[in-house]
């Protein structure tokens, strides 16, 4: 009795231990994976490192201040912006459109409106391309600045026309940092080059102690870099390269060949390789695939050359309504001078006696 | 020796109720094929009771599955939003495709891979993910109006979403143009 038994419960112990592995299996298959927004981030912005002297407010000296020389808008905002490296670290420019940067990496930009900081963001490399993000309000006497809200803040600071500033949410840093080939934005190559832009939107005058390309090949912080190096877009006058300059800084972090929007063919960043401007080939006399809503009827070409009236990209750039505004996020008042620079621009470049019909995404 | 013999049938049975279980449910199948898992999410997340137009039925207003996930109706012209009293702060529309509220009025996108009509047919898995993730159009774009809880689902694993993505790439097309929304009344 006992051996047929013993036979049958060593078949059972044995299925039993292949259900109970399978089972194990399956739960561990299960086991959620945390989205990637969940990382953690200092509390308040005195946690970040920033200061040196938090209750003076005053700037820990290893930090480096630079001033991209195309800035992006933030509806008139003054802006501070700071990087602070490792010691010992430098960075990798061997691809010149897609810095790498050493694990411990930080930036901040503070915003200021009216002479009073509203926010300062801040980002960080965790290494192997892990960054997070976040932004920090200040308080109104200046004393504190916490977290923002996961969601960012509507209405942190009043514009005209009723408008207001908004401090973005963690998932809006990720749309612009995280749409093109390189997160970091603003600290490039071009944009850190010593032949600034006397014509740029809202150029700002290198701050004192800022450094630029050449500094930071000077103290060894990047590599990769020839000597002497000033990168210039090349155009056919100054009104082109200011308005190449915007485009890029304002709309090239999503419309980038290398990021996440390139199937839709609309490349407005410069590369430092690129002889000619890649807006030509991507947006002269090329058709939108699907016009959005709110676009003026007979408006059916991303640039049309000499006509600024009939460019799509000039009537996103000059709405704010946010079904049909450019950039989408991140501004709530046009940016009027540049406006101007674009419609200029578009307006000198000779039109086309019979436009090819080119379509959305085609680059032929 | 009759204890023993009780308690291995017991494990006996508790194991063939586990397998059971598992397989029955479908739970192998969901970890093993995302178009099963990502049935099971559209069908438990609530996606049909937007993206599929409502129809009068036997049992009242439920989900007219011959339109299964193609979105407000093409053919189902909303021009303006309604007046609402203070009371109410947001309307829905017989179908259920279509909402009024301080957005403006929205429609719900057409999810099948209709290549001509489909919200998707554009839209790779990255950029999928990232629309829910961001709340915005493709990721990068307008944002995505509500009443659609992308804030909730931004929280679902990005397997998850890569298996929702993968399921409503297979669904039956159906062709419908959904309108772009409305802007908001000044």
């Amino acid at each position: 009795m006992s051996a047929p038994f013993l036979a049958g419960s060593r078949r059972g112990g044995a299925t039993l231990g292949a259900a109970l592995a399978l089972s194990a299996m399956l739960a561990a298959l299960a086991e959620p994976v945390r989205p990637s927004f969940g990382e953690a981030v200092p509390p308040d912005l005195f946690a970040t490192g920033l200061y040196a002297d938090p209750a003076t407010r005053s700037v820990d000296p290893a930090h480096l201040a630079f001033s991209p020389q195309y800035p992006l808008w933030t509806d008139g905002a003054a802006k501070r912006r700071w990087i602070s490296l490792p010691p010992g670290t430098r960075i990798n420019a061997s691809d010149p459109d897609r810095w790498l940067f050493p694990a411990g990496t930080r930036f901040w930009k503070e915003f200021a409106f009216d002479g009073q900081p509203v926010e300062t963001r801040y980002m960080e490399h965790l290494g192997e391309g892990r960054w997070v993000f976040a932004a920090y309000e200040w308080s109104a006497d200046g004393q504190d600045a916490p977290l923002a809200p996961e969601r960012g803040r509507a209405g942190a600071w009043p514009l005209q026309g009723g408008r207001a500033h908004a401090i973005p949410g963690r998932s809006d840093c990720r749309v612009c940092h995280g749409s093109g080939p390189a997160p970091v934005l603003g600290f490039s190559a071009l944009q850190l080059s010593p032949d600034r832009d006397p014509a740029a939107p809202h150029a700002e005058p290198l701050p004192a102690g800022a450094v630029d390309l050449a500094a930071l090949v000077e103290r060894g912080l990047v590599e990769g870099v020839p000597a002497g190096l000033a990168p210039r877009i090349p155009a056919a006058d100054p009104v082109e390269r200011a308005a190449l300059g915007y485009l890029h800084a304002n709309c090239g972090h999503c419309h980038d060949d290398r990021g996440a929007l390139a199937d839709l063919g609309f490349d407005l960043a410069h590369g430092l390789d690129d002889a000619t401007p890649a807006v030509r080939a991507t947006a002269f006399g090329v058709t939108l695939k699907d016009p959005p809503a709110g676009l003026p009827e007979g408006v059916g070409l991303r640039i049309a050359p000499g006509a600024p009236e009939a460019s799509a990209l000039l009537h996103r750039a000059g709405s704010r309504d946010r079904l049909l505004q450019m950039p989408p996020l991140g501004t709530a008042l046009v940016d009027e001078e540049a406006l101007a620079l674009l419609a200029r621009w578009i307006a000198n470049q000779p039109r086309a006696e019979d436009p090819a019909p080119h379509i959305e995404g085609d680059l032929r | 020796m009759m204890f023993l013999k009780a308690v291995a049938t017991m494990f006996l049975g508790l194991s063939f109720i586990l397998l059971v279980a598992l397989t029955s449910n479908g739970l192998v199948a969901q970890q093993v094929d995302p178009v099963a898992r990502g049935e099971y999410l559209v069908n438990t997340s609530g996606c049909h009771d937007c993206h599929t137009p409502w129809a009068l039925g036997a049992n009242g207003p439920e989900p007219d599955m011959s339109r299964a996930l193609s979105g407000h109706p093409a053919d189902l012209q909303v021009d303006a939003q309604p007046e609402l009293s203070e009371a109410w702060v947001w309307a829905g529309n017989p179908t259920n495709t279509a909402y009024a509220g301080p957005w403006g009025v929205s429609f719900t996108a057409n999810l099948t891979p209709d290549p001509e009509t489909g919200v998707l047919r554009d839209m790779s898995e990255a950029q999928f993910v990232d629309t829910i993730r961001n709340g915005r159009h493709k990721g990068q774009g307008r944002p995505i109006l509500p009443p659609m809880p992308w804030p909730a689902y931004r929280n679902m694993t990005d397997e998850d979403l890569g298996a929702i993505y993968a399921y409503l790439k297979q669904v039956p097309s159906i062709r419908n143009a959904v309108p772009e929304p409305l802007a908001p009344v000044q």
